[in-house]
C-alpha cells in the first residue's frame, strides 16, 4: 500500500460557476448525439435548441456576474479558469452572437434542404472555445479554447458542400489558421521557457519576484512576438489579414457572421488576457507592435474596403478596419496594464466587441436575405432597389451600416467613441487621429451600399426578398439593440467600466 | 551569452556533430561505391514483390473514415494508460473525470455509427 502523499490533489470543481461552458457543451452534445439517434427534427427545432442553449449560457453568465460582484474574483478548477466579470462579459457577447446566428442560420439551411444538427453543434462548440478563451487563466487552456474555436470554424467555413468557394474558404482558413496556431503555441513555449509557468497568475508572479536574467528576457520577448503574430492572424489585423476577404466571401453568409462576431470576440479576449493581463511588465515592449498593427489595420482595411464591389468582401475589409479600432483600445489598455487604475482601454474594447458582434450579425443577416433571392449573388448590384422591394429590411440594413460607420445615436458611435476616448486619455493622439480619418474613409463604403439600396433601382424582374420569421426576428432585435444602445448607452458603459479581471 | 542560453550550446554541438557525421558517412559512401544502375535495380522496392501499377495510386476514400474513427480510440489510449498507472491515487475524482472523458469521445463513435459511416458500402 502506498503512503498517502500530495502527489495528486483533486482540484475543486465549481460546477455552477462553470455553468456557461457546461451548458454550451451539453447543448452541442445533445444536438449531435440525440440528433443522430432520432429522425429529422421538425422544422427549426435544431436552431431553437441552439438559441435556447446560448440564452441559458448567457443567463448563467449573468448569475456568475452577480456572484463576482458579491464575492470578488477568484479562479476555478485549480487556477485553470479565471472567474471574473471580464470572462462573463465575453461569455455574454459570445452567447448573444451565437443566439442571433442560430436564428439566421435556420431558414438559410432549411431552404437549401440541408437542415441538420451538425452546423448548430459546431456553432455551440466554437462558442465554447471562445468562452474558454475569454476565461482562461492558463496559456495552455487558452490555446485549447483557441483550437476548439478554430477547428469548428474551419469545418463551418467549408460546410456548404455544394459550393466550391466554400470549400476553398475552408482550406484557406485551415492552412493559414493552423500556421497561426503553431506560432501561438511556440510563443507559449518560449514564455514558459522564460517564466517556468504557463499559468497567467504564476507568469505575473515570476516577474514580480525574480530579477530577470537577460537571457530569460530574450525568451519572453521572442515569445511575445510570436504570440502577437498568432493573435494577429486570429483577429485579422493587417499584415496578417490576407485570409479574411477570401474566407469571409467564400464561407456561407451565416458562418461569416459567426466568424466576424464570435471569432473576433474570442480572439480579442485572448489578446487582452495574454498581453494586458499576463504580460503587463512588458507593456512597453508589446505596445508599439499593437500600435503598428492598429494603424495598418485601420488604414488598409478602410481603403481596400472602398474599392470592393462585392458586399460580403466589403464587410470583410470593414471587419479588418473594425479590428483596427479595437486594437486602438488594446493599445490604450496597454498604457497602464497591470496598474490598480486600469484606465478606459479594457472596458472600451469589451464594449466594442459586444456592440460590433450584434451589428455584424445583423448586417450579414440582411446580406444572406438578399443573396438567397439572387442565387447567392452578393455584389452591389444585388442590393439595388432593395428599398422598394423591402423597405423595412433596407431600413434595418441602413441602421447597421450607419452604426458601423459610427454615426451618433447608433451603438457604433458609442463603440468608436469609447476606444478613441480611451486613446486620447492615454495621450496617444496620433492613433486617435488616424482612427478618426479611417472612420471617415470607411464611411464612404457604407454610403455606397446605402446608395445602392435606396437610390438605385434594380432589375424589374427581381422578386421581393422572402423574409422568414426567425431571420426577421434576428434582424429586428439586432437593429433595435443598435438603436437602443445608441440612445441609452449608460448602463452598458457602466457595466463595462466595472469589469474586473483576475490577476495575481 | 547568458547562462541560460549556454545550456543550449550542447544542443547546437550535437546538431553540428550529427550533420557532420551523417554528411561524412553518406559522402564517403557516394565517393567509394560503384554505380551501375539497371532497370531492375531502379524499380520501387515492395518487399520482393514486383510492383503493380504506378507509384501514384488512388486509394478508397472510405478508408479515411476509419482513420478518423481510429483517432477516438487512439486518444483514449493515450490518456487512459498514464491515468491507469495511478488510478487509486486519483480516487473517485479521477474515475468520474475519466468516465466523462470516455463518454465524450464515444459520442463521436455513436454519431458516426448512427450516420451509417461504419457500414462498408
Amino acid at each position: 500500500m502506498l503512503a498517502q502523499d500530495d502527489f495528486f490533489l483533486a482540484p475543486g470543481i465549481e460546477w455552477f460557476h462553470l455553468g456557461p461552458v457546461i451548458a454550451l457543451v451539453s447543448g452541442a452534445l445533445v444536438l449531435l448525439v440525440v440528433g443522430a439517434l432520432t429522425p429529422r427534427w421538425p422544422r427549426g427545432l435544431y436552431a431553437y435548441v441552439t438559441a435556447l442553449t446560448a440564452a441559458v449560457a448567457g443567463g448563467l453568465a449573468v448569475f456568475n456576474w452577480n456572484d463576482i460582484t458579491d464575492d470578488g474574483v477568484s479562479t476555478l478548477v485549480g487556477g485553470a479558469l479565471a472567474f471574473d466579470t471580464f470572462a462573463q462579459m465575453i461569455t455574454i457577447t459570445v452567447c448573444a452572437a451565437t443566439l442571433l446566428v442560430a436564428l439566421v442560420t435556420d431558414d438559410e439551411l432549411r431552404r437549401a434542404g440541408k437542415d441538420g444538427p451538425e452546423v448548430y453543434a459546431l456553432f455551440l462548440i466554437a462558442a465554447t472555445g471562445a468562452v474558454v478563451m475569454g476565461s482562461a487563466n492558463d496559456l495552455i487552456l487558452l490555446f485549447l479554447g483557441l483550437e476548439t474555436l478554430s477547428l469548428a470554424l474551419y469545418v463551418l467555413a467549408a460546410s456548404d458542400r455544394e459550393r466550391p468557394t466554400s470549400q476553398e474558404a475552408g482550406i484557406k482558413y485551415f492552412v493559414l489558421g493552423g500556421f497561426a496556431s503553431a506560432f501561438f503555441l511556440y510563443g507559449i513555449a518560449l514564455i514558459y521557457g522564460g517564466t517556468q509557468s504557463t499559468n497567467i497568475g504564476e507568469i505575473i508572479g515570476s516577474f514580480q519576484t525574480s530579477v530577470l536574467l537577460d537571457g530569460k528576457d530574450t525568451l519572453v520577448l521572442a515569445g511575445i512576438a510570436l504570440l502577437i503574430v498568432g493573435l494577429g492572424f486570429k483577429v485579422a489585423a493587417v499584415p496578417f489579414h490576407m485570409w479574411t476577404p477570401d474566407v469571409y466571401q467564400g464561407a456561407p453568409t451565416n458562418v461569416t457572421a459567426f466568424m466576424a462576431s464570435v471569432g473576433k470576440a474570442g480572439a480579442f479576449a485572448a489578446m487582452l488576457r495574454v498581453l494586458v493581463i499576463a504580460l503587463p511588465f512588458h507593456r512597453d515592449d508589446w505596445r508599439p507592435a499593437i500600435w503598428v498593427l492598429a494603424v495598418l489595420s485601420l488604414v488598409i482595411g478602410s481603403v481596400l474596403a472602398v474599392v470592393q464591389t462585392d458586399v460580403k468582401r466589403m464587410l470583410a475589409y470593414s471587419s479588418i478596419s473594425h479590428a483596427g479600432f479595437i486594437l486602438v483600445g488594446v493599445e490604450a489598455a496597454g498604457h497602464n496594464a497591470g496598474e490598480l487604475a486600469p484606465g478606459d482601454g479594457m472596458p472600451s474594447v469589451l464594449t466594442y466587441l459586444l456592440l460590433y458582434s450584434v451589428l455584424t450579425v445583423g448586417s450579414f443577416a440582411v446580406v444572406s436575405l438578399v443573396a438567397r433571392n439572387n442565387g447567392g449573388d452578393t455584389s452591389l448590384d444585388a442590393f439595388k432597389g432593395l428599398a422598394q422591394r423591402r423597405p423595412t429590411i433596407a431600413l434595418a440594413l441602413t441602421v447597421f451600416l450607419l452604426a458601423q460607420a459610427g454615426v451618433p445615436l447608433t451603438s457604433g458611435f458609442i463603440a468608436k467613441w469609447g476606444v478613441i476616448q480611451a486613446a486620447v486619455e492615454e495621450e496617444s493622439y496620433a492613433i486617435a487621429i488616424i482612427a478618426m480619418v479611417a472612420a471617415v474613409v470607411a464611411a464612404f463604403l457604407y454610403l455606397r451600399i446605402m446608395v445602392s439600396t435606396w437610390l438605385e433601382t434594380g432589375a424589374e424582374s427581381t422578386e421581393r426578398e422572402a423574409v422568414p420569421f426567425s431571420t426577421g426576428v434576428a434582424v429586428f432585435s439586432a437593429a433595435a439593440f443598435t438603436l437602443l444602445i445608441g440612445v441609452w448607452p449608460g448602463w452598458l458603459l457602466d457595466a463595462a467600466e466595472s469589469v474586473t479581471t483576475y490577476a495575481k | 551569452m547568458s547562462l541560460f542560453l549556454r545550456d543550449y550550446l550542447t544542443v547546437v554541438w550535437f546538431g553540428l556533430a550529427a550533420i557532420l557525421l551523417a554528411g561524412l558517412l553518406l559522402g564517403v559512401a557516394a565517393a567509394v561505391r560503384p554505380s551501375r544502375p539497371s532497370k531492375e535495380k531502379l524499380i520501387a522496392y515492395e518487399s520482393g514483390v514486383d510492383p503493380v501499377g504506378m507509384g501514384w495510386s488512388q486509394s478508397q476514400i472510405r478508408y479515411y473514415v476509419f482513420a478518423l474513427l481510429f483517432v477516438i480510440f487512439d486518444v483514449e489510449a493515450v490518456f487512459i494508460f498514464p491515468w491507469a498507472t495511478a488510478v487509486e491515487r486519483y480516487g473517485w475524482f479521477g474515475l468520474i473525470t475519466m468516465l466523462i472523458f470516455i463518454v465524450l469521445l464515444l459520442d463521436g463513435l455513436v454519431y458516426a455509427w448512427k450516420r451509417g459511416l461504419l457500414r462498408w458500402v
